[in-house]
């Protein structure tokens, strides 16, 4: 009969089946992450954009909060000061992704963070979308607005630290970039900007307060006198040979202060005079007495050659391995291979201000509920003992002198004992000489630590005290205030 | 009844109660189906649920009666497969109506009607069919008396939406007839008339069709004369397609008149002949209609035109993409992104929103209507029996195989309705008049065989006028 037939049919009815059922496999699951990234698919877009994302906060205000829009994309990303705030923030691009906390904290403000534990399990039965929960960072916004305000118009970045904590108070870069402009609802427009961005040779998009890496020099000879203090060979009061010029060891290149002249009487100064005229003879002198090990183990303990995670990923500050004695020398000084970040020499003023305890820095200070609750606190860690408290009472004191009868002398705030340190560094290549400030403030019981590097400003003079140390003091009196 | 009836009929169970519990559970699936749209996507729990959700069951529960009484040994599967895919297709209709009504909101535009109560309505109307085609058709081998008057009837059908005043183009498709504020497509009646006019035409015809007159290639092909029939099937095929633009029924009838005629002849040479036709008919098309031009040109590259003519698969396969493994999430997806989501697309809001997990039930619970009822055509006594049962569920076949295939770019894309799923009420309709036919075929393939001589019992009467 014709039953061989209809099973013969049913066969390939069967196979007919197979072939739908590969090819939706393959569709869901092969090509799936190739169709769910197509330029054209508004799905990725829109999914996110469905829900409301938690906000970025700054005290209690937004940085990053999602508006609801009423059309198709209900909620919009938006940064109340965008460029103020993005080197935390970061952008939420649904083309380019995410980065800053929008990135870092992304499961939190997604509401995806096991922290929500309770919250998805009764999501996970009425089948709703996760709301996402809020983060706080440690930010001052009148810090970082002072910073923002007095960086304008120049290259550079400032970093702000609470000394005690670690807590980050200020990170401010320029140029800066308008996040919102990244996050709108046109791709046409965000591409645009992106590459207008991308082909800036300012980098806008460098996340220049922790990434950006410079030699720090003068700067750097916190660390230098650090190491001298701790080495139990010298007090502020050691008499260190600065002579107008000082000849390398082993070569025959001349080192020369910065006005060319000797940085005492005979070609003498003490530890503490040295540092407050930034005599770059005694300090690659000093250097070399204490030799490459001393410095490095005490710019390590400072927070170099270590990558941290605030939880934005910090460039690594460097003090390179394995110097010659004119090596030691200009590294003393924060010139040669040593490298830092902005917050690498905030921290070494913290440090110092600290009572010598090196903390580590962060920028969450708090993770909240979609209920405002307060679901993790971010407590304080000690990242090392960089210096004892006398040592560092006793640097301390002569930062106060450099900033109140030495070279930062724009950093004065009437009422307050600021402690402080200028820089000026060359860079290898042919642009202008970096200019340093970092200080701290009050001198006794710190509650701000800052430093100020500006790269470029089209200013003819560079100097640290003319161009960085006035922000400086704009930032620790915002925190004062 | 005599002792050994009741023994056998203890040794071959009906099955009855099994339906009755997959109905259950079909129909508790839906309700949790609802709830679940109705939480995630925050509307709440729907306000006339407990409404809709008792029509579905007591519709349920009545299919189940008239079965219990008038195809009282029918295959336990078949009624409960086709119920939970209506089931589904409701819910997803809900959803879909759901994201329009969320959508005209944001947009401040006036509020669309929902589908999903007329369709709701559309399942009474189909229900009513089911206990009429049960009630009435006692024996299905006396629908081959109407043989030739179901044929013309169903080209009657076919060529209906041609008519002036009446027939109705939407979205370039001719397949639609419009009386009064009524609107259906009659190829859905069609697809069953024709398939009862093959059954009945070929159990008569096979013999002489399955004559071999000449060999080619180690095959038996028929007479010239003999092919005929299969000419005719084949301009009709292309006429649908060219004057009705409708490439979805074309296919299907000519792929429905070919298998039933490799059925009837148990001639290969027959599905040889076919496929040439096909490949002739194809090419024809391919070269002489744009809008089947058009329709390959976008399977080959949809990304090219994502914006205009592949913007419908297109965002179907985003929908899939979207969906991955284990979907969305009912509610959770963006099914109307896809135009037609509750009609040629409800597979994408499917697989977008239930994922891969859900396709592969969905898709077997096809194969298990399928496979039941070619089971049904295999286990059958009667000639026309067989072809009409092999017939009906290779009609469902092959309609799930290519808009499902369509819509996933296996391949290109045609308009039809996925069975029990799409919203329409013809389609709802005729495929629920399938499911009856099933039954009853069924009922006769696995009634005991002893019942013929208890003269006493209703069911068997039937049976004995024959």
């Amino acid at each position: 009969m014709m039953s061989r037939q209809i099973r013969r049919i049913g066969v390939v009815l069967a196979l007919m089946l197979v072939a739908l059922l590969v090819n939706i496999t393959v569709i869901q699951v092969v090509l799936a992450r190739d169709y769910r990234e197509r330029p054209g698919n508004q799905r990725l877009l829109l999914a996110e954009y469905d829900r409301e994302r938690g906000p970025i906060l700054v005290g209690a205000n937004p940085a990053a909060r999602s508006v609801e829009t009423g059309n198709t994309l209900r909620y919009l990303r938006t940064y109340d000061d965008g460029p103020l705030y993005a080197p935390i923030t970061g952008f939420y691009s649904l083309i380019y992704g995410a980065t800053g906390l929008e990135r870092t904290e992304n499961r939190v403000l997604t509401g995806k963070s096991d922290l929500f534990f309770v919250d998805r399990l009764s999501q996970l039965f009425a089948g709703r979308q996760p709301v996402g929960g809020a983060v706080t960072t440690t930010i001052d916004a009148a810090a970082q607005e002072a910073a923002f305000k007095g960086l304008k118009g120049k290259v550079g970045a400032v970093v702000a630290i609470e000394p005690a904590t670690g807590r980050i108070l200020a990170s401010v870069q320029s140029p800066s970039f308008d996040p919102n402009l990244l996050t709108s609802q046109d791709p046409e427009a965000i591409r645009t900007y992106y590459e207008e961005l991308k082909s800036d040779p300012a980098k806008p998009l460098l996340n220049r307060p922790i990434v950006a890496l410079n030699p720090p020099g003068s700067t750097f000879k916190l660390v230098t006198a650090a190491a001298a203090l701790a080495s139990g060979l010298y007090t502020p009061d050691s008499i260190l040979p600065g002579p107008a010029s000082y000849r390398l060891p082993l070569s025959t290149s001349e080192l020369n202060n910065w006005n060319r002249k000797e940085c005492g009487p005979d070609g003498k100064v003490t530890l503490k005079q040295a540092l407050a005229i930034s005599c770059n003879t005694a300090f690659a002198w000093l250097g070399v007495q204490l030799g490459d090990e001393a410095l490095r183990k005490q710019a390590e303990l400072m927070g170099f050659d270590k990558g941290f995670q605030i939880p934005l990923k910090a460039a690594t500050s460097r003090f390179p391995a394995e110097l010659d004695e004119p090596q030691t020398a200009l590294s003393a000084i924060g010139q040669f291979e040593v490298r830092a970040t902005a917050l690498q020499m905030a921290m070494v003023g913290a440090a110092i201000g600290n009572n010598g305890v090196t903390m580590q820095p962060y920028l969450v200070q708090e993770v909240r509920g979609p209920d405002l609750a307060i679901l993790q606190t971010t407590d304080p860690i000690r990242y090392a003992d960089a210096m004892t408290p006398l040592n560092a009472a006793q640097l301390t004191e002569m930062m106060v002198n450099v900033v109140e009868n030495g070279t930062g002398s724009n950093a004065q705030i009437s009422g307050v004992r600021v402690a402080g340190k200028t820089g000026t560094a060359e860079t290898d290549n042919e642009r202008p000489a970096v200019a340093w400030f970092v200080a701290f403030a009050p001198a006794q019981s710190p509650k701000v630590a800052v430093a100020v590097v500006i790269e470029e400003s089209g200013a003819t003079e560079i100097s640290g005290n003319g161009l960085a140390a006035p922000i400086a003091r704009e930032v620790m009196k915002a925190v004062l205030r | 009844m005599s002792v050994g009836s009741q023994q056998l009929a203890r040794r071959q169970p009906s099955r009855r109660g099994a339906e009755l519990m997959l109905l259950g559970c079909a129909w508790a699936l839906g309700v949790l189906g609802t709830l679940q749209v109705g939480w995630a996507t925050g509307e709440g729990t729907p306000s006339r649920l407990w409404v809709t959700v008792g029509v579905v069951g007591a519709l349920a529960l009545v299919m189940h009666i008239v079965v219990r009484i008038k195809a009282r040994y029918a295959d336990p599967l078949l009624l409960p497969v086709a119920t939970l895919l209506t089931i589904l297709g409701l819910v997803m209709i809900y959803r879909i109506d759901v994201a329009s009504a969320q959508r005209a909101e944001r947009n401040s535009a006036p509020q669309p009607t929902p589908d999903v109560y007329a369709q709701l309505t559309w399942f009474a109307i189909a229900v009513v069919l089911f206990v009429a085609v049960l009630v009435l058709v006692k024996d299905h081998r006396r629908l081959q008396r109407y043989t030739y008057s179901f044929g013309l009837l169903g080209l009657l059908l076919l060529v209906l939406p041609l008519a002036p005043i009446i027939g109705t183009t939407v979205n370039g498709a001719t397949l639609w007839v419009r009386i009064g504020g009524f609107s259906f497509q009659p190829a859905e009646a069609a697809k069953i008339l024709l398939t009862l006019f093959f059954a009945g035409y070929l159990v008569v015809k096979r013999d002489s069709l399955a004559l071999v007159r000449s060999k080619f290639l180690g095959l038996g092909f028929p007479q010239i004369r003999d092919l005929g029939p299969l000419f005719i099937a084949w301009v009709v095929s292309l006429g649908v397609l060219v004057f009705e633009r409708d490439l979805g029924t074309s296919l299907l009838f000519f792929g429905l008149f070919i298998t039933m005629l490799y059925i009837a002849t148990q001639r290969r040479s027959w599905l040889i002949l076919g496929s040439i036709f096909f490949a002739i008919g194809a090419l024809l098309a391919y070269q002489f209609f744009d809008h089947v031009h058009n329709r390959v040109i976008v399977w080959l590259d949809p990304w090219s035109y994502a914006d205009t003519s592949g913007y419908q698969i297109v965002q179907s396969l985003y929908g899939f993409a979207n969906g991955g493994i284990m979907g969305a999430g009912l509610g959770q997806g963006f099914p109307n992104f896809v135009p037609f989501a509750n009609t040629d697309f409800i597979v994408a809001a499917i697989g977008e929103e239930l994922g891969l997990t859900g396709m592969f039930a969905l898709l077997l619970l096809y194969a298990v209507l399928i496979e039941r009822g070619l089971r049904t055509a295999v286990s059958v006594r009667d000639s026309f029996g067989q072809l009409l049962a092999a017939g009906l569920s290779i009609t469902l076949a092959l309609q799930v195989f290519v808009i499902v295939g369509g819509v996933t770019r296996l391949i290109p894309l045609t308009g039809l309705t996925t069975p029990f799923l799409s919203y329409g009420g013809s389609s709802l309709v005729a495929n629920w008049v399938i499911v009856a036919l099933l039954l009853r075929i069924s009922d006769r393939a696995r009634r005991p065989e002893i019942h013929q001589i208890d003269a006493d019992d209703a069911l068997t009467q039937v049976v004995r006028r024959v």
